[in-house]
């Protein structure tokens, strides 16, 4: 039974980051798709104008558009904004960098010897869907409203992400190569250097790019409830404040922020993976 | 017998050993924000009662589930409509990948302004969190529909409602799946801030509320809860997912047992 369940979670671990064909047949489309994307989002922000100027949703609720822009062209020119996002962005970095290293780490370890995994399943599974947030009030107690109790959040949350996929990809080699690997006399570090972390390098990457979106997530949500500095407490104080075209302006700016980090992720995906067929037959 | 006493064995050893840890070393803790776990399970249970639960707990779940059903049946309606029409999905891809690229929780200060601090606003989070991964997860679900099932079903005629349940949904549910998932994680965590954020029940609320009162061993026992809480839900998911996608696991194993 317990095979069977770790089989089908395996399963369906995977279908968010590997799907050649739709990702083919994405790139075949791609050249005649990106003016209807264009006309989208014109019409999105055409109906953002129009929609408050109508009177339809007050303005007081939602400005229009240009009132919008002009709030985050006045914020872009002011040092306060660049400020926060630095804060927000270290936060991000810092704390997807440590839940990375240390879930690559223990994955590896937990995942390569068979009695870890099984001894500390149960403890993984009850631990994982603990939702980070849960976290606050002691992370407040802890390091008050510093940069540590977002870290702490940020950490906690992608840490399980990234665990997670390395288990399932440290899980999925292919027992003829590890068998081959072993009879050409490969020690234990040879193994996992030339079998375990290729196989596992897919997964990982996947992993990687879910923790960053989460991460960013996490961070924002610190600093909106325990006001440690950076885009949400900016948003919050903006909100306080009634200054609500900054407050959108702002919310533009971390939309534009997890826009970037998943093109950027993608990106690298795709450069890492070069050699994986999932990304392979993309090229051709 | 051997082999299921192993395996309790494995299921169960390490958190036992991890809570007679918590517990042997948190005893006599004179750490006021780590008080003994003894202190922690004491206040769980004087706090937690019945009355505790059905002013705070259930409506937090009640939101949670009210949040989640909407999101789930918006994003797939939608997700399906998008996801047919290519033209339509090629207009609106730039503007989904946006709008999920924000993140939930700073719509919290937005529906406030909009909704007030009522359960209309909590809802009102959790569905435009939890819509995104659902949504766009379904739309890649239609759009990767196998063509030759689509070529067969257009061959025997099969269309509407029929070609939508048995074709459609049926192939894009892994993927639905996946999305109501990863939608279920982001509703918990978006109930519980929009509750810190502004509320006056709730479990968010009551948690920052022992924090802020600084009653350290209910505040452990609530984080503990909350903790429970995600536990139990992701459990039930589980179930529904082992009977709705049972068929897909068989196939999968199937598929992997010939290659």
């Amino acid at each position: 039974m317990s095979t069977i369940m770790g089989d089908a979670t395996a399963t369906t671990g995977l279908p968010e980051g590997q799907a050649p064909d739709t990702a083919q047949r994405s790139r075949r489309l791609a050249p005649a798709t990106w003016p209807y994307g264009l006309l989208g989002l014109l019409v999105f922000a055409a109906v953002l104008e129009v929609v408050p100027r109508l009177g339809l949703v007050p303005e007081r609720y939602l400005p229009p558009m240009s009132r919008i822009v002009a709030a985050l062209a006045e914020e872009a020119a002011s040092p306060a904004l660049w400020t926060a996002v630095g804060e927000t962005m270290k936060a991000w970095a810092i704390g997807l960098a440590i839940a990375v290293a240390a879930a690559v780490l223990v994955g590896v370890i937990i995942g390569s010897v068979p009695f870890l995994l099984a001894a500390t399943s149960s403890t993984i599974e009850f631990l994982r869907p603990i939702p980070s947030v849960a976290l606050i009030p002691l992370a407040v107690l802890m390091y008050g409203t510093g940069i540590e109790s977002t870290l702490m959040l940020v950490i906690y949350a992608s840490f399980w992400q990234v665990l997670i996929q390395v288990l399932y990809g440290v899980q999925d080699v292919d027992p003829v190569a590890m068998d081959t690997a072993r009879s050409y006399r490969l020690g234990r570090f040879g193994r996992i250097r030339h079998v375990t972390w290729p196989t596992a390098l897919p997964y990982i990457v996947t992993g990687v790019r879910l923790a960053a979106a989460v991460a960013l997530v996490l961070a924002i949500s610190g600093e909106l409830i325990i006001g440690s500095p950076g885009l949400g407490h900016e948003i919050s104080q903006a909100q306080s404040g009634g200054a609500v075209a900054v407050m959108y302006a702002l919310v533009v700016v971390t939309g534009l922020i997890g826009v970037l980090i998943n093109l950027v992720f993608r990106m690298v995906e795709r450069r890492l993976l070069a050699w994986h067929t999932s990304v392979r037959g993309e090229a051709v | 017998m051997t082999d299921i006493l192993r395996r309790t064995g494995l299921a169960l050893g390490l958190p036992l050993v991890l809570f007679v840890v918590w517990w042997v070393t948190s005893a006599g803790s004179e750490n006021f924000f780590l008080p003994p776990l003894a202190d922690i399970l004491a206040a769980f249970t004087a706090t937690w009662t019945a009355d505790r639960f059905a002013a705070d707990v259930l409506p937090s779940l009640v939101r949670l589930a009210a949040g989640y059903a909407i999101a789930a049946v918006l994003g797939i309606a939608l997700g399906v409509l998008v996801g047919s029409l290519p033209r339509v999905r090629a207009a609106f891809e730039p503007v989904l990948e946006f709008l999920r690229a924000i993140p939930p929780p700073v719509l919290v200060p937005i529906l406030m302004l909009i909704a007030g601090i009522g359960d209309g606003m909590k809802v009102a989070v959790i569905v435009s969190g939890c819509v995104w991964p659902i949504l766009l997860n379904t739309v890649e679900g239609v759009r990767a529909v196998d063509p030759v099932l689509a070529d067969t079903c257009r061959s025997y005629g099969i269309g509407g409602a029929a070609r939508l349940r048995h074709l459609v949904l049926r192939s894009a549910s892994p993927q639905m799946v996946a999305g109501l998932r990863q939608a279920l994680s982001l509703g918990i965590i978006l109930m519980v801030i929009s509750e810190m954020f502004a509320a006056s029940t709730g479990l968010g609320f009551t948690i920052i509320q022992f924090q802020r009162s600084f009653a350290i061993p209910e505040m452990w026992s609530g984080i503990i809860l909350l903790g429970l809480t995600g536990f139990a839900l992701s459990l039930i998911f589980k179930f529904f997912e082992a009977r709705v996608l049972a068929w897909y696991h068989g196939l999968r194993r199937a598929e992997r047992g010939r290659s």
